[in-house]
């Protein structure tokens, strides 16, 4: 599974990551989380509302930093 | 924070330290500037304006629908709507100046295109509602109003005048996606609840700051003598409607989201406060950089002097809100009110770090002259201001 954090590099983007890393850490599943920092792909991806979360290239949280109980509901 | 830098950052503040000249008068009397200015911030505007401002950020957040509002700024949407919406959503959409830019891209590549986009990347910064309250609150309601309408009608001249510059290649980029504007909102109560709420805690705010007015008599004096009992009204329908209407789900929302603002903007603002305080000193006071050169560069209501303060707040780069204590410090060390206004509409707009995101996406040759209409149009607005406020 692949994990991907879109956001400039502002605050919020990283408490998500945070988040998210925490997310796999704790189902204890094979995950990989990545940022994506590059407007134009964050764009790409239809965000415009950042932090989002997106997991194997769907969008499933967008303007919003997901709590760590959200972010496993989305990768069960 | 590596081993190296955390060595750099240590040796850099021994050698501030060790060279510090701590006895001259001019370094004393800033010190003592900055601590005097963060007092007065923290006697004068952080418990009746600057918190309530956090709770009515915090709720339009949460209780706001940004989707409702977007779909005015797809492909799909007229044109004069997508503009207008564009020069006034930044009050709802771009509370936080790091949400601005991806907004901006999303409009452009996406949306309703370069004018629309270039409208809400303007006034976005300058109307969001803390911007706007903290700024009436310490410089004054003139320049607070004359920022965010100098934003939203400048926006939309600017915006306006890119799309005609650019009409030709505009035409060519077609790669719009009105799917990413249109979503579906969920209405969870009727519009109305929404605007008694809003209008309450705005209430509170305006009678809670409510200033004693120089005549004893008449109808200013007159509120000012109640402003406790309106402002205690206004509090209790907040409350009220806040607990009748809401869940308890979305109460957890609001005051985690009006927590998160704080948590962001209170330590950069004070910072700048103390920043401000240090370079500039209250008003009536001098910090470390004399009176005489803010005076000479941005005194007055001088062509040069507009143009001045509307570059240098292009390319300097300001964290959110700290424009405020920075130009108080200007105003008191000799600003005109015109400088004032032109720094406030090219400030926060523009920064050298967003010109180059803002370059990567819609190229050197736009950027160029965006920045260029940004300039021209701080510098007027400012001469007008300084002409009529004086």
């Amino acid at each position: 599974m692949v994990i991907k954090i879109l956001g400039t590099g502002c605050k919020n983007c990283k408490k998500l990551e945070e988040n998210a890393r925490k997310a796999v850490a704790e189902l204890g599943i094979d995950a990989s989380v990545e940022k994506v920092e590059d407007i134009k792909a964050i764009v790409g991806y239809g965000v415009m509302r950042t932090p989002a979360l997106v997991v194997d290239e769907q969008v499933k949280v967008m303007g919003k930093v997901a709590s760590v109980e959200e972010i496993k509901k989305v990768l069960n | 924070m590596s081993e190296r830098r955390k060595f750099l950052l240590i040796v850099g503040v021994f050698l501030i330290a060790y060279f510090l000249p701590a006895s001259d008068p001019r370094v004393k009397g800033a010190l003592v500037e900055s601590f005097a200015m963060l007092h007065e911030y923290a006697r004068e505007h952080v418990l009746l304006c600057l918190v309530p401002a956090f709770f009515i950020a915090g709720g339009i957040s949460v209780f706001i629908s940004q989707d409702s509002v977007m779909k005015y700024l797809g492909p799909l949407a007229k044109k004069w709507m997508s503009y207008s919406v564009a020069s006034v959503s930044g009050s709802v959409l771009a509370v936080c100046s790091c949400t601005v830019l991806p907004l901006f891209s999303g409009i452009y590549m996406r949306g309703a295109g370069l004018g629309p986009a270039t409208a809400f990347l303007y006034s976005g910064p300058a109307i969001n509602v803390l911007a706007i309250i903290i700024t009436a609150r310490v410089l004054g309601p003139e320049l607070g109003i004359a920022r965010a309408v100098g934003a939203v009608v400048f926006s939309i001249i600017i915006g306006l005048l890119m799309h005609l510059i650019f009409r030709k290649e505009e035409r060519m980029r077609t790669e719009k996606d009105a799917g990413m504007f249109e979503r579906d909102v969920e209405q969870r109560r009727p519009i109305w609840k929404d605007i008694v709420f809003f209008a309450s805690m705005v209430g509170f705010l305006v009678f809670a700051n409510w200033a004693r007015p120089i005549e004893t008599t008449g109808i200013w004096a007159a509120i000012f003598a109640a402003k406790w009992v309106i402002a205690g009204i206004f509090l209790a329908v907040t409350l009220v409607s806040a607990f009748r209407w809401y869940d308890g789900e979305e109460l957890k929302e609001w005051y985690s989201s009006t927590w998160d603002f704080a948590l962001k903007i209170l330590p950069l603002l004070f910072g700048g406060v103390l920043a401000a305080g240090f370079l500039l000193g209250r008003p009536g006071n001098e910090g470390i950089i004399p009176s005489q050169w803010v005076n000479s560069l941005v005194g007055g209501n001088s062509l040069g002097a507009n143009l001045f303060a509307s570059v240098a707040g292009a390319f300097m780069y300001f964290a959110t809100l700290t424009e405020v204590p920075i130009l108080q410090g200007l105003i008191g060390a000799g600003m005109g009110n015109g400088p004032a206004l032109a720094l406030l509409l090219a400030g926060p707009a523009l920064s050298l770090p967003s010109m180059l995101v803002i370059r990567s996406v819609i190229g050197t040759k736009k950027t160029i002259v965006y920045i260029t209409l940004v300039v021209i149009m701080a510098t007027i607005s400012g001469m007008i201001f300084g002409s009529v406020w004086g």
